[in-house]
């Protein structure tokens, strides 16, 4: 996984609530089998109107993007977060996320930032006037405000690591799980 | 302190660390399909890896599944229905591919083997997971990273949710279903209210669900936002599964039935969060906007955002009656439909066939109406067949189809082209999901068949008998 630790830069806001994952990337770029790519189909159809947000020249360069509550909802599609890396984004600020599309972006080093509705309205008023917002995860700090997140997957993101790795570092414990539980079902004995 | 019925399956599937770090959650059944596993299986070959347990892994074809004859399937689809084959033979995965007889959409398909039991951890890269919670699993969507984490050690790294519970009470009106209730519910909740939970349904009308509509419930729990719905398990759920070809046999059977009987939320149990909805006076719902919450009684009108209150909603609404093109205070049945569509995860089991069937028998689709019935499985379409409801729908004029997850996301070729207005019994109405441009409203099987009829949001009641 990318490592994250800190970016300053400049923000766009998409100041919209419930903002799904079929918009975020539409289902017809699901068929690729390869994980990079998806960038340029980021927002896709939001994309063809010229007022869309990201379609500003402020907008070009951004690295933060900054959203309202319930970014990410709806599909588990990993497609969405990878767009959103992929297209130049490090981080996501909003005052609330989907919580499979909060748990990919940790799995692959694009940093969901959560903070107070208010807080995001300010954010989102600096980056219209143009100001750039650091994103500190050493510090849990975004544009100055606060933010939670636990240490566990503070540490996989400032270093990187390979969760799978970590699991399997505890091999004995998932040995004696399974020979403690009997698995409920075989599906080799169905096939 | 009492235990919930979701904290019994969360703990007793809880691996004890020695390293530290979060939770690590055993997964008893993971189901796997073509869309969000190519880059998983890419990932254990890259680094070496192997499927922990074949055993507990199922994967089957769905979402790219061509369901007719009149369009062939594209290239890309292929090459990830190949690239799916391929990796199950290299990993040892079982495989349910089209044409097996045993395919179909994957939350039909688990239910369906008796795989899908009380007790379990069940989790696969779709958000609809949440669908195996009502037989008192605990299930839930998860990403491809996920996906490999899960491939490659059977546990994933869980923070546990909070728990809310909402009781269903009063008697549900005999026209209206489990999608006007899940969808009611949606709409008391918000797309939101269930973020970072897992919601448990309760009461006598759930009690009285078949496993049919408890299925369509926790289908749509994602679509509050919650990570998973679950259902207490009891003799409905057991009648169900007896006798299924994965379900515990003999002594097996009984010791289980022991276990399962031990599951339910104990009385002095206590969520984070409860709500009561009284259903006695719910009527057949429709959706008017783009999300899930935006939903109203077939008997209402469009809702105008001016009376909002919040402004995020009321821009919301603004933006959604443009995307729909429908003007504030239309009455809901004079909302003329071009399509309807019946099936996906959540509508697609037999019982769904059944009461759409029981409404279209003798009448006919509409001259300007397209309509699609796609059974969830290979399995559900023989038995639809065997009952002779695939010719009450071919006389009627719907189009009979093969099983997949056709029309409710756009994967395959079926779907709305732009502008085109579709009465579906699917789970997602967002901008552009079954199609770009496409507007769908989500409706139960029973008025998604009036509606193809009537050619406008109806219920069976308006319907003229033939």
């Amino acid at each position: 996984m990318k490592a994250f630790r800190k970016v300053t830069a400049h923000a766009v806001a998409l100041d919209r609530p419930d903002v799904d994952t079929d918009q975020i990337i539409p289902k017809q770029f699901l068929k690729r089998i390869e994980r990079s790519g998806f960038g340029e189909f980021l927002f896709f159809d939001w994309r063809k109107d010229p007022a869309f947000e990201l379609n500003q020249p402020a907008a070009k360069g951004a690295r933060i993007l900054i959203a309202g509550r319930n970014f990410g909802c709806g599909s588990s599609r990993e497609h969405a977060p990878w767009a959103l890396e992929d297209y130049g984004f490090d981080a996501v600020i909003a005052p609330s996320f989907g919580d499979i599309f909060r748990q990919n972006s940790l799995k692959i080093g694009l940093l969901p930032v959560q903070l107070a509705p208010e807080q995001v309205k300010e954010l989102m008023a600096r980056a219209d006037s143009g100001e750039e917002i650091t994103v500190d995860l050493e510090a849990r700090t975004a544009g100055g405000f606060t933010f939670e997140l636990d240490d566990h997957a503070r540490e996989c993101l400032l270093e990187g690591l390979d969760d799978i790795a970590l699991t399997l570092r505890d091999e004995p414990a998932l040995t004696a799980y399974e020979s403690a539980h009997a698995a409920p079902i075989s599906t080799v004995a169905l096939a | 302190m009492g235990r919930t019925l979701f904290d019994k399956v969360w703990e007793s599937h809880l691996v004890p660390r020695e390293e530290g770090g979060p939770k690590l959650l055993y997964v008893d059944l993971h189901l796997v399909h073509e869309v969000t596993s190519p880059q998983a299986f890419e990932g254990l070959r890259v680094a070496g890896r192997r499927v922990r347990r074949p055993d507990l892994t199922l994967a089957t074809m769905d979402h790219n599944v061509v369901t007719g004859d009149d369009t062939p399937m594209d290239e890309l689809s292929a090459q990830q229905l190949e690239a799916l084959r391929r990796n199950c033979e290299e990993f040892d995965v079982p495989l349910y591919a089209t044409g097996s007889g045993r395919e179909g959409i994957v939350h039909v398909i688990g239910p369906e083997l008796g795989i899908t039991q009380p007790g379990m951890t069940i989790v696969c890269g779709d958000s609809h997971t949440s669908t195996h919670g009502a037989f008192g699993a605990l299930a839930f969507g998860i990403g491809t990273s996920e996906v490999e984490h899960v491939l490659a050690t059977q546990t994933l790294q869980q923070n546990k949710p909070r728990s809310m519970r909402i009781r269903f009470e009063g008697e549900l009106p005999p026209d209206s279903t489990a999608k006007d209730v899940v969808l009611a519910a949606i709409g008391r909740l918000g797309v939101d209210g269930g973020v970072g939970y897992v919601i448990e349904y309760a009461g006598p009308v759930i009690e009285r669900l078949s496993m049919e509509g408890r299925l369509t419930i926790c289908n749509m729990s994602i679509e509050a936002g919650a990570r998973a719905g679950m259902i207490a398990p009891d003799e409905t759920t057991f009648a169900y599964l007896e006798g299924r070809p994965g379900a515990p046999k003999g002594d097996a059977w009984d010791q289980a039935l022991e276990r399962w009987r031990a599951l339910p939320t104990d009385d002095d149990a206590v969520f984070d969060e409860e709500l009561v909805i009284d259903v006695s006076e719910l009527g057949s719902q429709v959706t008017w906007g783009t999300n899930p919450g935006m939903v109203v009684a077939i008997d209402g009108v469009v809702p105008d955002p001016a009376a909002m209150e919040d402004a995020d909603e009321r821009a919301a609404a603004e933006r959604a009656l443009v995307y729909m093109a429908l003007e504030a205070g239309t009455p809901i049945r004079e909302i003329e439909v071009g399509r309807v569509f019946i099936g996906s995860c959540t509508n697609s089991r037999i019982e769904d066939l059944r009461a759409a069937a029981a409404v279209a028998r003798g009448h006919h689709v509409h001259p300007s109406v397209r309509a699609m019935v796609v059974p969830g499985s290979a399995k559900v379409k023989q038995q639809a067949e065997a009952e002779g409801l695939d010719q009450i729908f071919v006389d009627a004029g719907f189009e009979w189809r093969r099983a997949g997850c056709s029309m409710c996301l756009g994967m395959n070729p079926d779907i709305l082209l732009p502008g085109e207005r579709c009465a579906s019994t699917s789970n997602r109405n967002f901008e552009g999901r079954q199609g770009a441009g496409g507007r769908t409203h989500l409706v139960s099987p029973a008025v998604a068949a009036a509606t193809a009829i009537a050619g406008h949001f109806a219920d069976a009641r308006e319907l003229v008998p033939a």
